[in-house]
């Protein structure tokens, strides 16, 4: 099967690759475009860590061939964050110990960003319902889910510029 | 986990879907949200020569309520469904069912049609439509038809739809009755170990003048549970009738042993959730 030219918009950047169908946009974007951040854990839709946002939803990207990903718009923990200057959520994983071996961090971020986007003042119980596509085979999720509140406060102080 | 070679289409109206699935014939395959097929294609469990995504086909993808009836286009996602407030107003029980599916991820991107056409024993809309006694509309190449919900299921993947159809929209009238689905599962984003769909109307003499019953994941189709529900009209809804249509309910059942536990247990959750499930409906009237 021939290569078709994929386009896409990751992280503010046109981008193109050339990709068979039957490539899953995470092989894509780790290998061709070098965007690592999102991981491969299970490669079977269970574990969340390649959860890229696109369009607005979170998406397992283990589970869409790039090719539908066409012309699409997509955020990664790249496109959140950077070493300079972190994201809210990035500095409340690092003050909460929200990560151990830091394997999930980049999908359950993704997730989470998406999650206080749709309800900026969630619940305890919404945090766990909303990140329950994301999983940790370290933490027990406790300090992910105290991260995940704290950003909540502070993207929802007055001051604070997202 | 890469799959195997495919050539991949994109139409943008439906009579082109079913044109090209005309075509192609029995090496190609429709996808719609694509989180069955996708891993099964990852595991070389199918390999079709051709894909057929309909996600360009806007005309699929609506919720519409008018003169008492839902209708739902086939590529309507569940996070869709659950957003939906007109739904929330007509057919309650749909937001809580979608919102039991798999994980939030899954539910962006899953649709109502693939659900419902796949013949999966696990997925949780088919027995629930079997509840609200949906209809599903299937274009094929000799024009539009529509299946019940409770005549579509032959088999664990075998459906009444035809190779060449694409299931198109789904209909079911207004439910305002009391409703519940109850689902039993080892976690969040497991198929269900059991699980019930229960509609319960009740009259202004306090009887029970509705009633809907339906199981999913404990046979290798969803259950309808006709006597069941007979029972509860005729004798009214109290705790010897539910036990008697529980009872019938459990008559009907053919779990198997898997790795959600042994048939026993899941005879024993099934009757526990479906008592729970009945509880609930009445007490939401």
């Amino acid at each position: 099967m021939s290569k078709t030219t994929i386009k896409l918009n990751v992280n503010g950047q046109s981008v193109e690759a050339q990709a068979e169908p039957r490539e899953l946009l995470i092989h894509v974007l780790r290998e061709q475009l070098q965007i690592t951040g999102p991981h491969i854990g299970c490669e079977t839709s269970h574990c969340g860590a390649c959860t890229v946002d696109i369009d607005g939803k979170s998406i397992k990207s283990c589970t869409l061939f790039a090719i539908q990903a066409q012309g699409s718009e997509i955020t990664t923990i790249e496109g959140l964050g950077n070493p300079d200057k972190l994201h809210v959520l990035q500095e409340k994983f690092k003050e909460h110990h929200g990560l151990q071996c830091g394997y999930c961090t980049p999908g359950m971020i993704t997730r989470a960003h998406r999650l206080l986007e749709e309800n900026p003042n969630p619940t305890e119980e919404d945090v766990r319902f909303g990140i329950a596509g994301n999983l940790c085979r370290c933490t027990g999720y406790q300090n992910i889910v105290k991260a995940v509140m704290a950003a909540a406060d502070e993207l929802n102080q007055p001051e604070a510029v997202a | 986990m890469i799959p195997g070679r495919f050539e991949y289409h994109q139409p943008e109206t439906l009579p082109a879907a079913v044109a090209l699935l005309s075509d192609l014939g029995e090496d190609a395959r429709v996808i719609a949200g694509g989180h069955s097929l996708i891993p099964m294609m990852k595991l070389r469990l199918a390999m079709p020569e051709h894909l057929i995504d309909l996600r360009a086909i806007g005309t699929l993808r609506h919720i519409t309520v008018a003169d008492g009836q839902v209708r739902i286009g086939a590529m309507t996602t569940q996070a869709e469904i659950i957003d939906s407030g007109a739904l929330q107003q007509s057919a309650p029980i749909l937001r809580e069912t979608s919102l039991q599916i798999a994980d939030p991820q899954v539910r962006y991107a899953g649709t109502i049609g693939g659900n419902v056409a796949n013949g999966d024993p696990g997925n949780d809309m088919p027995a629930l439509m079997q509840c609200l006694d949906a209809s599903f509309k299937l274009q094929g190449p000799s024009g539009e038809r529509e299946v019940a919900a409770r005549e579509f299921y032959e088999a664990a993947y075998f459906t009444a739809r035809d190779d060449l159809e694409i299931l198109t929209e789904i209909l079911f009238p207004v439910s305002t009755a009391g409703y519940a689905y109850e689902k039993q599962k080892r976690k969040i984003g497991d198929y269900a170990t059991a699980a019930a769909a229960v509609l319960l109307g009740k009259g202004a003499d306090g009887n029970c003048n509705h009633a809907a019953i339906a199981l999913t994941n404990l046979a290798d189709t969803p259950i309808y549970c006709e006597e069941a529900c007979a029972q509860l009209l005729q004798s009214g809804v109290n705790a010897a009738s539910i036990q008697s249509a529980v009872q019938s309910a459990m008559g009907q059942i053919e779990p198997v042993d898997d790795n959600r536990g042994p048939a026993e247990f899941k005879k024993h959750a099934a009757a526990v959730i479906l008592k729970r499930a009945i509880d609930i409906a009445w007490s939401r009237n």
